[in-house]
């Protein structure tokens, strides 16, 4: 029988809740025998290649290319998991939704005290996928199934919860596993 | 005062003292209803409504409701559970609460709460409000994006250090944590060692460089559910 799909992907985020996975340590061995990994950044496959039953997501959606890697994988997995705080609540990138956007922008790339940019240029290169108005979490954006917090979370909380849906049973986290820090 | 009101909370007979709130004769009973605004000590608020019980059917605030006499008292069912649940998910997204960075996170109560309900994340829509951070005393600091306006540090600054360095000013929605003073908090006469200070259940008003003393896995609510010391101290008792 074919070993079920894992998908993961590191949207608004800084890839602590991708070194938190690694963390857990030679139970990577266990998670590897049970699964394939799909999409990841560990194997770097651009697009989901086969129906996932766990798609991983680290981040929020802070620009339009995050919302449609979102929906691409909301598409090609059976269960959708929010990992650390930048997926549940949009984490620091969303300090930016405290200021207007166009206030952000001009500090960052005009006013702010150690820019040097005579030309006075904006982020204007077509490639760029353009920034949303502010950072959405996951589940402002598609349905998740469920949400790991934790800033990052636990290599036990990924554990446990990769265990719980890979054995086909509800993610029930215990006192000590879930924490917003 | 002796303890001769008897009445029940989900069917385990408490006796309690006449003028006793709800919220009390549960405490000295080793039964912890949950609670933010409620501080031991200070005059009842009301305002965060977390310690809903229903009282002979009708729901009321345990904090504030004073016991009777053959009171059928409702606290942990399913229906309750869920409205508290509601109220700090509610109040996550009502204000802008960094826990990844914050000083008091491990200490918060309204952290803990989400914690002892198994909160992963508020199903409401996040509402980012503007809010100020007043850094103009030299040790106190006021966080407005964390305050969840439960009037705690108000009453303490009136009762306990008989001051009245806040007050709440607007209403409704627009109701925010206000100074007695024209400008800020380094106008008034605040001082370190007011009692109102610690009296924050949440990160909103805090001592300046003192953040991050204790190491994560030691602070209180990291093994212990916000609840257990009430919970353990009867038991204890008995
Ligand atoms: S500053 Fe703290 S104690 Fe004062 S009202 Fe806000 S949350 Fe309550
Ligand atoms: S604790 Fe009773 S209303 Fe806040």
């Amino acid at each position: 029988m074919a070993k079920p799909r894992i998908a993961t992907t590191s949207l608004a985020g800084c890839f602590g809740c991708h070194m938190s996975l690694l963390d857990i340590d030679d139970r990577i061995l266990q998670v590897a025998e049970l699964v394939d990994f799909d999409r990841s950044p560990i194997v770097d496959f651009k697009r989901i290649t086969a129906r996932c039953a766990i798609g991983l997501i680290e981040g929020g959606c802070c620009n339009e290319e995050n919302v449609e890697v979102l929906r691409h994988f909301r598409k090609n997995c059976d269960v959708l998991v929010s990992v650390g705080d930048c997926a549940t609540m949009g984490g620091i990138p969303a300090l930016r939704n405290l200021v207007p956007l166009e206030e952000c922008l001009r500090e960052a790339y005009l006013e702010g005290p150690t820019v040097h940019n005579p030309e006075r240029r904006m982020p204007d290169d077509k490639e760029l996928p353009l920034l949303l108005d502010k950072v959405y979490c996951c589940h402002e954006v598609v349905k998740i199934d469920y949400h790991l917090p934790g800033c990052p979370p636990s290599a036990d909380t990924i554990f446990r919860a990769l265990v719980a849906l890979l054995s086909g049973k509800q993610v029930d986290l215990p006192y000590g596993l879930i924490k917003f820090d | 005062m002796a303890n001769d009101i008897s009445f029940t909370i989900d069917g385990v007979e408490v006796a309690a003292a006449p003028g006793q709130t709800i919220i009390e004769a549960a405490e000295a009973a080793g039964i912890y209803i949950p609670r933010l605004c409620h501080k031991p000590g200070l005059e009842p608020f009301g305002g965060c409504r977390v310690c809903t019980v229903k009282s002979n059917g009708r729901p009321c605030s345990a904090c504030t409701q004073p016991v009777a006499p053959g009171m059928v008292v409702e606290n942990d069912t399913e229906e309750l559970r869920a409205l508290r649940r509601d109220l700090v998910e509610l109040l996550f997204v009502e204000g802008n609460h960094f826990c990844m960075f914050c000083e008091k996170s491990g200490h918060c109560e309204l952290q803990a709460l989400a914690y002892r309900f198994g909160i992963a994340a508020p199903r409401f829509d996040y509402t980012w409000p503007a809010r100020q951070v007043d850094m103009s005393h030299p040790d106190i600091l006021v966080d407005h994006n964390r305050c969840i306006l439960c009037g705690r540090c108000v009453r303490t600054s009136r009762q306990v250090d008989g001051k009245n360095v806040f007050q709440f000013v607007g209403r409704g929605h627009e109701k925010r944590l206000a100074v007695n003073a024209e400008a800020d908090l380094g106008a008034t006469d605040a001082a370190v060692t007011d009692a109102a200070v610690g009296a924050c259940p949440v990160g909103a008003l805090l001592k300046k460089r003192i953040g991050f003393a204790t190491p994560v896995g030691r602070r209180p609510y990291d093994e212990r559910p916000i609840g257990t010391d009430i919970e353990t101290a009867a038991a204890r008792k008995e």
